[in-house]
Formats: C-alpha cells, structure tokens, sequence
C-alpha cells in the first residue's frame, strides 16, 4: 500500500478575532522588528497515510480536516499531499475547506 | 428524578455538580464514566466544566468521540434534558447539538469572577425558575469561552429565542454577549457560568439553584 505524506494548515477564518496573534504582533514591535501589519496564529499537522492511491487519500484527509483537524465554524483548512519520499512541491495536491 | 454526571478525564466540576444536586437539592445522582454506554434511568445528563481529554486540538473536540456521548446523543434525540456547563458547553457545541465555537478569550486572561447575566428563558426547560429579563449573578472561570458564530446564524438564533443567557459586561468578548444557548426543543442547555457553585449560601449565591431546582417540577 503506498504512503502518503500530509500536511494539513488550519486558520482562523477572516472574521475571528485573534488576540494570542495580536499580542504577538505586539511583542514583534518590542523585537525592534518593525512593519508586521498582521499576525495571526494557525496550526500546522504533519500526517501520513496509507491509501491506495492519491485520491482516496485525498478524499480521507479531506473528511479528517473538515470533521476533527479544523472547526469550520471558526477556522479554514489547507491540505497539501504527496507521495511519501517525495520532497518536490510539484508532486503536491492541494484542497482546502 | 435521578441525574447522571458525566465524568472525563480531566473533569473537575464533576464533583461540584453532584454536590449541587444530590448535596443541595436531594436529587439522587450518579457518575457516568466516558467509556460507559448505560444511561438507563436518568431523567437528565449534565456534563461539568473542567477539561476533557487535555483539550487538545481544540476544547471539546477529542470528547466529542466518548462512548457515553453517543449515547448523549441519542437520549437528546429521545427528548431527554442535558445540561452542558463550562467545557460541557464547548463540548456541545463540537457535538453539534449546539451551533457555534467557544475561543480565547479577547483578553486572553483566565476568568474567574461572578459576573451578572440577564436571563431570556423563553422555552429552555432548565430557565422556567427565573423571569424574563431577569439579572443573576452566576460565577465564571474560563479561559476560553467567547462565543463565535457568523451574523446571520446569531440572528436565527436571537429570532428564535435560543440566546437565553447573555453577560451584561461581556468580560470574553463573546459576539451578541452570548452567555448560554439552548436548543429548538428547549431541552438542551450550554453555557459558561457555573451554576452548581451558587447554589450554597457558604459557596457563592444562590442564583443557580433554580436552573437545577427545575429538576425537581
């Protein structure tokens, strides 16, 4: 059965506020670093998955973001797939919910 | 009336709200652990604040998957009562018996203070103690409780007369000061103040007992 390797970003969605970003924006300035007009705060999941092909792992990870990995009440979802070993973007597949 | 209080890895008000009702009101009470399916006779399901399962990935959404929440489910499809304070409330609404999302707090502090709530009971089975309009003051102590939902669900929901508890001072930042929510049938209640701690003179009020006294009618 061939692997495939996942990663799944999850957002907030536009419209909710984000005070843990916001007071990291802040600590930015305190840095010295200045310009940081946004900051918000996401997750980022590493997975791999055994399915029979790209497209049923497509559709498995989908169904996992949208159900467990993100809230879509309150946040977006990005998946990014490719065949496990592979490190070039170009084989990648993205989705989002 | 015998009442069940769901106990998860992680939950601390477990204890508080048995006291509540079976310490206070006389209502005998029995825990229900996470992995148990049996809530053959109870009349109603509480489900305490505290955490369940390190809450990780979001609050309430690892609870979600518990045996004895299918079961929540089905008794909730049966008509029966279930009350979900605190975190019970985040894992209703991941449930999906209840809409919405419970996130950080605006101010990102851990709150914990009494904090005055005006009451819209309409048909929420758990409310018929109180007056319309009428203010309490109940405890809060949550780091994560400001109520998300998009504009036009949060209309559905206030045309319906589903908002029946609301801050007055809106300590989380939560969109329409939603405090508490109940479902279309009335028979379901989540919110984030803490009930079972006012309702002992020597605790902290007595502004909750009527929410559990309605057990009793």
């Amino acid at each position: 059965m061939p692997v495939y390797s996942a990663r799944v970003l999850v957002s907030l969605r536009p419209s909710v506020l984000d005070p843990a970003g916001e007071a990291t924006r802040a600590a930015a300035a305190r840095l010295g670093v200045g310009g940081v007009t946004k900051l918000r705060i996401g997750k980022a999941m590493e997975l791999e998955i055994e399915a029979p092909d790209l497209d049923t792992a497509r559709e498995r990870l989908s169904l996992l973001s949208d159900r467990l990995l993100a809230n879509p009440v309150i946040e977006n979802w990005t998946l990014e797939l490719e065949p496990h070993g592979t490190s070039t973007t170009a084989a990648s597949v993205m989705g989002e919910g | 009336m015998t009442i069940g209080v769901v106990v998860f890895p992680g939950s601390n008000c477990d204890r508080d709200v048995r006291w509540a009702t079976e310490g206070c009101l006389g209502l005998p009470t029995r825990f229900l652990w996470h992995e148990e399916r049996d809530l053959s006779g109870l009349d109603a399901v509480i489900l305490p604040g505290g955490f369940s399962y390190g809450d990780y990935l979001r609050c309430g959404a690892i609870a979600r998957f518990a045996p004895i929440l299918q079961e929540v489910a089905a008794f909730v499809e049966r008509g029966g009562r279930v009350l979900g304070i605190c975190n019970g409330f985040q894992v209703l609404t991941e449930m999906g018996l209840l809409p919405g999302a419970l996130t950080r707090n605006e101010k990102l502090h851990f709150l914990c203070e009494d904090t005055p709530l005006q009451v819209s009971p309409g048909r929420c089975q758990w409310l018929q103690g109180y007056g319309e309009g009428e203010t309490i003051r109940l405890p809060i102590a949550h780091g994560e409780g400001r109520y998300q939902l998009d504009p036009v669900q949060l209309q559905e929901l206030e045309d319906s007369g589903r908002v029946v508890l609301r801050y007055q001072a809106n300590p989380n930042g939560s969109v329409g000061a939603v405090a508490g929510l109940t479902n279309p049938a009335g028979t379901v209640l989540g919110l984030m103040p803490h009930p079972e701690r006012a309702c002992d003179p020597a605790t902290g009020g007595l502004d909750g007992r009527r929410l559990l006294a309605s057990l009793l009618g």
